[in-house]
């Protein structure tokens, strides 16, 4: 009885993601339209958009391999099972010690990897690009992350999400000059592993700068949904990640009644939406930089990280 | 009985033999079945023993002495944990090319420059990981240097290979006067040569010293660590494919194994400071490594030039493991070091079958250079298929077997903040950047790999004629793409098999693996950090499945193929896709301008005249520059002045003679 109670939770947590991932994006879009001083879409608009392309036929490249057409779920597949291994309203969680921090790291990695393998099969100079500087940008953003894991595993002792999570939520983590650094450097990563301002723009096409859309330019119908999807899934990824690490409270932690689980959820809707209204005054606020300066950017993220962790190697012995 | 080791010791006679009955063979069109046939036979019953002699108790072999070598020494071969280990690895190398061989090799235009010399190959990787005294050891390690000498020199004619093959002696020769000084400090005055002797003795803090730098110089030439590299990217691309294989996937594991040998298990307890230099030469090599291999555009050299960063990789954890040795931190050495050994297996996996896909691209399209390839995943389906499953784990990514290996190492890294010494507690986290780095670089690198040979638009003719390649080539890289899997989602029967290493060197070992739940693998505690390959390899496979199962049931499955899209403006011809050249072009700019001083040249005509507008990019090897350049331009200088003796009247030789032996004389007499 238990064990089936732990799986629903489990089961619960990989649909509560899948359903709010396009919420999140909508409420982003909208949140940053008003600020705009603009009505913007609806919030049940991304819900739209990603039925609409699903009924859709797809319009296949003639050179396009088969490998093409499984990249989408292969990806989708990926980002999702990371996704669901994030606590998002509860920690524990059944199958929480499938992978640790790095191994949702490395998953996401795979996807990029598909995605970037994607982009150069039809053999446009455009997926080319949008490919080249993927793997430019992941080079860069990819250690900076890990560097950002081992200052949150030092700190926690454990790689694994769940522990890192009860030991933030505890009081004996104090404030920590390596865990500000680590924050600062993993919101940079996020914004540059999701294509946000400044380092890409989500909502334009044709742009000379652009990098995600340019290697997903071929895709149509069910396939461009299932990468749309993953991308609402990433966003959501990141702010559960770093809403679990940084804003713990409110995690359920032990087997609990469905009140507590309620709560939890409401709770972690919350953070979304705390998420989500900082992220659209960011980039609302910024202006978007050349493709070229993005280095510079990651590059800052990766020194903020490891000069948190070289802290806590240091301080180890002080 | 006869003990396994005179088993294993046949089993290297008969590579010999074979070597000597392909000499006799080797025009004849059965050989090429013939040869292969035994190696493959002679190397699946080695790797089936020394299986079994790994996970079975290799300490009670026997040794065995044969009375060959110097007569007052005679050849020890011994049977241990570790020498297992690698005679695991090397046999299941020389058994998968054997097989690839077997269709491979027709196609080779001179069989009888390469038939005789891969058993002989064979035979002295097998000999230098049972050799147990020094002299066996340089012996079989010469044997196995120059029989992969001749199988690089197989195509001789080609252009650059005689260069390869030269600096490949020269490095070579250099590698085993660093060992052999190495094995003269380890004996003492007394000249014991024996690696038991060597156990038992205790060098002093400046010969122990000596002799690691002596084996980093010696067995690290030979590996490939940077800046000892030059050698490998040329010479390993220039023998035959499967022999590629072997030298990239085996022969830099066997000098592993040489430096496991000396460090771990003769030089006694090792000094902390040995960890920090380790960890940087690892470091440094695995990230210069990848960024040389972003840079190639010939396959081959790709590969070449990636095996050089993972043997970095593999030098990072045993860095650590020397580290956690020194501070007496037994189980986190163990996991050190087995992370080290579960790469060697891996890296021998995905890079023999790269570099089996590469001779298959190669057999198909007559070609090696990238910028020539593109779309064979149309006409190359399995060969691709299967190139891609090593491009996956090499990579490191989930759920194949690079990650696993990877992860140990993260995870050894996260063990080190209780290292007291400053140096390491320094060394360590900047290492662990740049593993992380080559990492993510090593994943740039096999999307282009994989991206501009096999997707896209062919950008030659010879690859739309292409044809996929015959059934033994594709067994022998299906067998080891289902073992890069099976080690990824079952890394717990690997690392519990690699624990009478860890235990006969370190003497701890990585808690019991396979006896968790779920087969996660757990290498301190579930509530620090585990991993379960299966479980994710289960979980992508069914979401990926029920979501395309959904969306075909309910939404809509309806497919046609147009022209590309391309926003609109379609690339007319294949040669406007993006090649190797530009997929690197944004790496290039970023860490390029560093470590190789890149630069883009740009000549624009003036505006009116039709001179087409050209881009040149200028790309230096630094470390050939800045190493090798001022000791070839040293010794041209020299035997320029000295050629002048060459021509010298008979009275002057005397003079010269009679000189010389005064001086000798002095010298003689002034001695104190």
């Amino acid at each position: 009885m238990a064990l089936i109670a732990e799986l629903a939770v489990q089961g619960a947590q990989m649909m509560l993601v899948l359903l709010l991932a396009p919420l999140l994006t909508g409420f982003v879009r909208k949140v940053k339209a008003r600020l705009l001083r603009r009505q913007g879409p609806s919030l049940i608009q991304p819900y739209r958009d990603l039925l609409r392309l699903m009924r859709k036929e797809v319009v296949l490249a003639g050179n396009a391999s088969w490998l093409f057409r499984v990249i989408p779920y292969l990806i989708f597949a990926a980002t999702w099972v990371a996704a669901a291994l994030i606590p998002t309203f509860a920690t524990g969680l059944t199958f929480s010690w499938t992978a640790d921090l790095i191994a949702i790291v490395a998953l996401l990695g795979s996807a990029r990897f598909f995605l970037a393998l994607a982009g150069m099969d039809v053999g446009t100079s455009f997926g080319g690009i949008g490919a080249s500087r993927e793997v430019m940008i992941a080079s860069l953003a990819e250690p900076a992350m890990l560097l950002i894991v081992f200052s949150l595993a030092l700190v926690a002792g454990a790689t694994q999400l769940s522990t890192v999570a009860a030991f933030m939520g505890s009081p004996e983590v104090g404030l920590r000059v390596s865990l500000g650094m680590s924050l600062i450097a993993l919101v940079m990563v996020a914004l540059a592993e999701n294509a946000r301002i400044p380092v890409d723009n989500p909502s334009t096409h044709l742009e000379l700068t652009m990098v995600h859309e340019a290697m997903v330019l071929e895709y149509s119908g069910r396939h461009l949904a299932m990468i749309e999807f993953a991308a609402f899934l990433k966003l959501l990824l990141y702010v559960s990640l770093i809403s679990c690490v940084f804003i713990p409270w409110g995690l359920v932690t032990a087997r609990s009644g469905p009140g507590a689980y309620a709560l939890g959820v409401a709770v972690y809707i919350g953070k979304l939406a705390l998420s989500g209204i900082l992220l659209a005054v960011f980039e609302t606020a910024i202006a978007k930089m050349r493709v070229f300066r993005v280095p510079d950017f990651l590059g800052a993220a990766l020194m903020l990280a490891l000069l948190g962790t070289l802290l806590l190697f240091v301080s180890r012995s002080l | 009985m006869t003990s396994i080791v005179a088993l294993l010791l046949w089993g290297a006679a008969a590579f010999l033999g074979t070597a000597m009955l392909a000499v006799a063979v080797s025009r004849r069109g059965s050989a090429t079945h013939l040869v292969y046939g035994a190696t493959l036979g002679i190397s699946a019953v080695m790797f089936a023993i020394a299986t079994a002699a790994l996970t079975g108790d290799p300490a009670g072999v026997s040794p065995v002495t044969l009375p060959l070598g110097l007569p007052w020494i005679g050849a020890h071969f011994r049977l241990d944990a570790l020498s297992a280990f690698f005679l695991v690895v090397v046999n299941l190398g020389g058994t998968v090319a054997s097989l690839y061989g077997l269709g491979y090799g027709h196609h080779e235009p001179a069989p009888h420059r390469v038939l005789p010399f891969f058993p002989a190959f064979l035979a002295g990787m097998n000999m230098v990981v049972l050799a147990d005294d020094a002299f066996t050891f340089l012996l079989s390690w010469e044997f196995m240097s120059l029989a992969s000498w001749a199988l690089v020199m197989a195509h001789h004619r080609e252009q650059d290979n005689t260069r390869a093959g030269y600096i490949y002696l020269v490095m070579a020769s250099f590698g085993t006067l660093a060992l052999l000084l190495a094995f003269g400090l380890l004996a003492g005055p007394d000249g014991t040569y024996t690696f038991d002797a060597m156990r038992a003795a205790e060098p002093s803090r400046f010969a122990a010293a000596a002799a690691l730098v002596l084996m980093l110089l010696g067995a690290g030439s030979k590996a490939g660590l940077v800046p000892l590299h030059v050698w490998l990217p040329l010479a390993h691309p220039a023998a035959p494919s499967h022999v590629s294989a072997l030298m990239s996937g085996v022969m830099t594991k066997v000098a592993v194994y040489g430096f496991l040998r000396v460090v771990f298990d003769l030089l006694g307890e090792p000094a902390w400071w040995s960890g920090v230099v380790v960890l940087f030469l690892g470091g440094l090599t695995a990230v210069l490594g990848i960024l040389y291999a972003l840079m190639e555009k010939d396959l081959k050299r790709l590969l070449a030039y990636s095996t050089i960063e993972n043997i970095g990789v593999i030098f990072v954890s045993l860095g650590l493991a020397l580290a956690f040795k020194a501070n007496a931190m037994p189980s986190a050495a163990a996991l050190a070091l087995t992370a080290a050994l579960f790469h060697v297996l891996n890296h021998s996996f995905f890079k023999s079958l790269l570099f089996f896909g590469a001779g298959a691209v190669l057999t198909a399209t007559g070609e090696r250079n990238m910028e020539k390839l593109g779309g064979l995943i149309h006409r190359m389906p399995l060969t691709s298929f299967v190139f891609l499953v090593g491009c996956v784990s090499i990579s490191a990514l989930p759920p194949f077997n690079g990650f696993v290996s990877e992860w140990l190492a993260f995870q050894a890294i996260l063990q080190s903040p209780d290292l007291p010494q400053w140096g390491l507690k320094v060394m360590v986290p900047a290492v662990g950047g740049l593993l992380a780095l080559s990492a993510a670089l090593a994943a740039a690198c096999f999307v282009k790999a994989f991206g501009i040979t096999f997707l896209g638009r062919p950008r030659s003719a010879a690859v739309e004629q292409a044809q996929e390649v015959d059934r033994y080539a594709l067994a022998a890289m299906f067998t080891l793409a289902a073992l890069c899997l099976l080690a990824g989602i079952l890394p717990g029967l690997v690392i519990d098999g690699l624990s009478p290493v860890t235990l006969s060197l370190i003497g701890s070992r990585m808690p019991v693996q396979m006896a968790q739940p779920w087969l996660s693998i757990v290498p301190i505690a579930e509530s620090r950090s585990s991993y379960n390959g299966l479980l994710v390899f289960v979980f992508i496979a069914i979401s990926a499945s029920l979501a395309a199962f959904v969306i075909h049931r309910f939404a809509s499955h309806a497919l046609r193929r147009g022209p590309a899209w391309g926003c609109g403006f379609p690339d007319v011809t294949p040669a406007a896709q993006y090649t190797a050249v530009s997929f690197a072009q944004p790496i290039r700019r970023v860490f390029g301008t560093f470590a190789f001083r890149a630069r883009e040249k740009v000549e624009m005509p003036p505006p009116g005249a039709t001179a087409p507008a050209r881009l040149t990019v200028e790309i230096h090897d630094v470390v050939w520059e800045t190493f090798y350049q001022p000791i070839t331009g040293a010794v041209g200088y020299a035997t320029e002045k000295l050629n002048r003796l060459q021509f010298l009247t008979i009275r002057r030789y005397l003079t010269l003679v009679f000189l010389y032996l005064v001086t000798l004389l002095l010298v003689l007499a002034l001695w104190p």
